[in-house]
């Protein structure tokens, strides 16, 4: 009696236990699962920005920083005037990029989505558009040199056309090739997120607007548009934050002759400034910020993730 | 839009598709002929000759400075980004098919991975390290700034992919007495395969070609766009050409075969099924 009762305690208890670990399992699983990907970010997200905006509060001089608690970093930053005038340029370079983008953007996803009928041609029509992506950036602005360059392939072919007589300067290194080679590296941002819109909007909606007799355009303005804004928000999202942090493109485009506020980033580093550059880098972010938060305030692009 | 011949619309819309798409490849068009350039060669048109000059001279030691060693880190670091990047996406996507306290933080800091300009990230972690007096290098601190770069993408992918997952094979399995790992292992993961396979290819290319999250994590070791970023500055010959034709030869070739692999699966799973 006594053995069978001590030999069935054991027996019982690893019972219980293994009950509790399959009720614990499921509770705990998730923690562990989103583990790995929460600690990358955190480690090398958070912690970082967070390093950023302690030291634009410390000091520094030529040769090394110091841990203190000063707010020169950000008095100088905002009342200098080239700190302003950048912000503009690069406000500038946004809402050119901005602008360009959404009309190459929505064009040629309205083209894939509703114009091109074989759904195998859409889905290779639409890897056309984004292989480049898996390209480098910087390969791809090099690429601008040969065509838009004194004796480049446009200017040349311009002047042998009579159309011209003296090659164009303002082809490179200008504004004007800084933001086509922005429109270039960042259309498919705008491509792939419209495309990805209009392709969920339900085809009898279009048939009932055709029905009730709409013309194509007055379809596309009042069905299509406002059915593909959660796409044409995200896409602005990418545009306008990848243009805003930029200091590669504007450097190698404009021949450093343009500035952005990247680009002030990126030569206070390589300065040593450090301190100078996190507050610089600290007003960056807030200004990104604010323009999501607008973005986001405009558009609800909930539905779409 | 369903009358069987095709509009004005279609026939204008299509020629800015064709201008678009000639846009986008133009130009990588340009410097690909160019980098044939001869001997005597410049930076522009007119070809002055044919030659495998350029070339043969990136090859050379003296005339850029590590462009193999380079090559060989971009391709480690994007190979380890690509595991990291595929595992850790996974896992978290397995993790937001349950509701669970924190997941509202942790996909807007994922969000937020997408939206911080990549010199923040460059700088923040370039500082870190310094503070705590670590030496950067491209297997520490620059992979840590390409995985928050891939991971936020690799997340979403898996989300798109979870949405569209049919939970009915896993009750199926479920019912004919699979445990959680089998189903996972031998119904999820194989209907999971192709588009893991995908955001294989988004980790790989990323890094690869990551140029911003790397300048000051990288340490004293560049990897290939830190190099080619290095030789834009002092190069003036096509040989930089020749250096851009062969890596976006190289992305070509992985894209390329991340889709003949897909297409073998499929081709495999076919046969298997007797289809």
């Amino acid at each position: 009696m006594t053995l069978t009762a001590e030999t069935s305690r054991p027996s019982a208890t690893a019972a219980a236990g293994r009950a509790r670990r399959v009720r614990l399992l499921p509770r705990v699983a998730p923690y562990l699962q989103a583990a790995p990907l929460t600690v990358t970010l955190l480690l090398f997200l958070l912690v970082p920005i967070l390093t950023i905006v302690a030291v634009s509060f410390w000091d520094y001089d030529s040769v090394r920083i110091y841990p203190d608690f000063v707010l020169t970093n950000y008095t100088e930053l905002l009342t200098s005037p080239v700190t302003w005038k950048t912000y503009l340029n690069t406000l500038k370079y946004a809402a050119l990029t901005w602008a360009i983008t959404l009309g190459i953007g929505f064009t040629v996803a309205y083209f894939l989505a509703f114009h091109v009928r074989s759904t195998t041609w859409q889905m290779v029509l639409f890897l056309v558009c984004t292989i480049p992506f898996w390209t480098s950036n910087i390969i791809r602005m090099i690429s601008w040199i040969p065509f838009l360059g004194r004796n480049g392939l446009l200017n040349s072919g311009l002047i042998s056309a009579g159309i011209i007589d003296q090659p164009l300067e303002f082809l490179l290194f200008s504004d004007f090739s800084v933001v086509l080679a922005f429109v270039h590296l960042y259309a498919l941002f705008m491509v792939v997120p419209i495309f990805n819109s209009m392709m969920r909007i339900d085809r009898a909606l279009i048939e009932a607007a055709r029905d009730g007799g709409a013309s194509a355009a007055q379809t596309l303005w009042n069905v299509i548009l406002p059915l593909t804004k959660p796409g044409i928000a995200i896409g602005s999202i990418f545009v306008v934050t990848l243009v805003m942090g930029d200091f590669i493109t504007v450097r190698l485009m404009s021949g450093g002759q343009s500035a952005s506020i990247g680009l002030m980033i990126a030569n206070e580093i390589s300065l040593l400034q450090y301190p100078a550059a996190a507050a610089n880098a600290v007003v960056l972010l807030a200004v990104v910020l604010i323009m999501v938060v607008a973005m986001l305030r405009v558009v609800d692009i909930r539905k779409e993730l | 839009m369903n009358s069987s011949r095709r509009g004005l619309s279609f026939y204008l819309l299509g020629a800015f598709f064709a201008l678009f798409v000639l846009f986008l490849y133009g130009p990588t068009a340009t410097i690909l002929i160019l980098s044939f350039q001869g001997p005597e060669g410049g930076l522009t048109f007119p070809m002055n000759g044919v030659s495998l000059h350029w070339f043969r001279n990136l090859f050379e030691q003296q005339a850029v400075g590590d462009f193999g060693g380079s090559f060989r880190r971009s391709i480690a670091l994007g190979l380890m980004v690509m595991v990291l990047t595929v595992l850790f996406s996974v896992l978290a996507g397995f993790a937001f098919r349950r509701r669970f306290r924190g997941s509202g933080p942790i996909f807007y800091l994922a969000v937020a991975s997408l939206i911080v300009p990549s010199i923040l990230v460059s700088l923040g972690i370039g500082l870190f390290f310094n503070i705590l007096g670590l030496e950067p290098s491209w297997y520490s601190s620059a992979l840590g700034a390409h995985l928050t770069w891939t991971l936020p993408f690799g997340l979403l992918i898996v989300f798109a992919i979870f949405n569209r997952f049919n939970p009915a094979y896993e009750e199926a399995a479920r019912d004919l007495g699979a445990t959680p790992w089998q189903t996972v292992r031998h119904v999820v993961l194989p209907i999971l395969l192709p588009s893991l396979i995908g955001v294989g290819l988004f980790g790989f290319t990323l890094s690869y070609d990551e140029f911003a999250r790397t300048l000051m994590t990288a340490g004293s070791f560049n990897t290939l766009p830190l190099e080619i970023y290095g030789m834009t500055t002092n190069v003036t010959t096509p040989v930089l050409y020749a250096l851009g034709s062969l890596t976006t030869v190289f992305s070509f070739t992985v894209i390329g075969l991340f889709f003949l692999g897909l297409i073998a699966l499929r081709r495999h799973r076919l046969r298997r099924t007797g289809a």
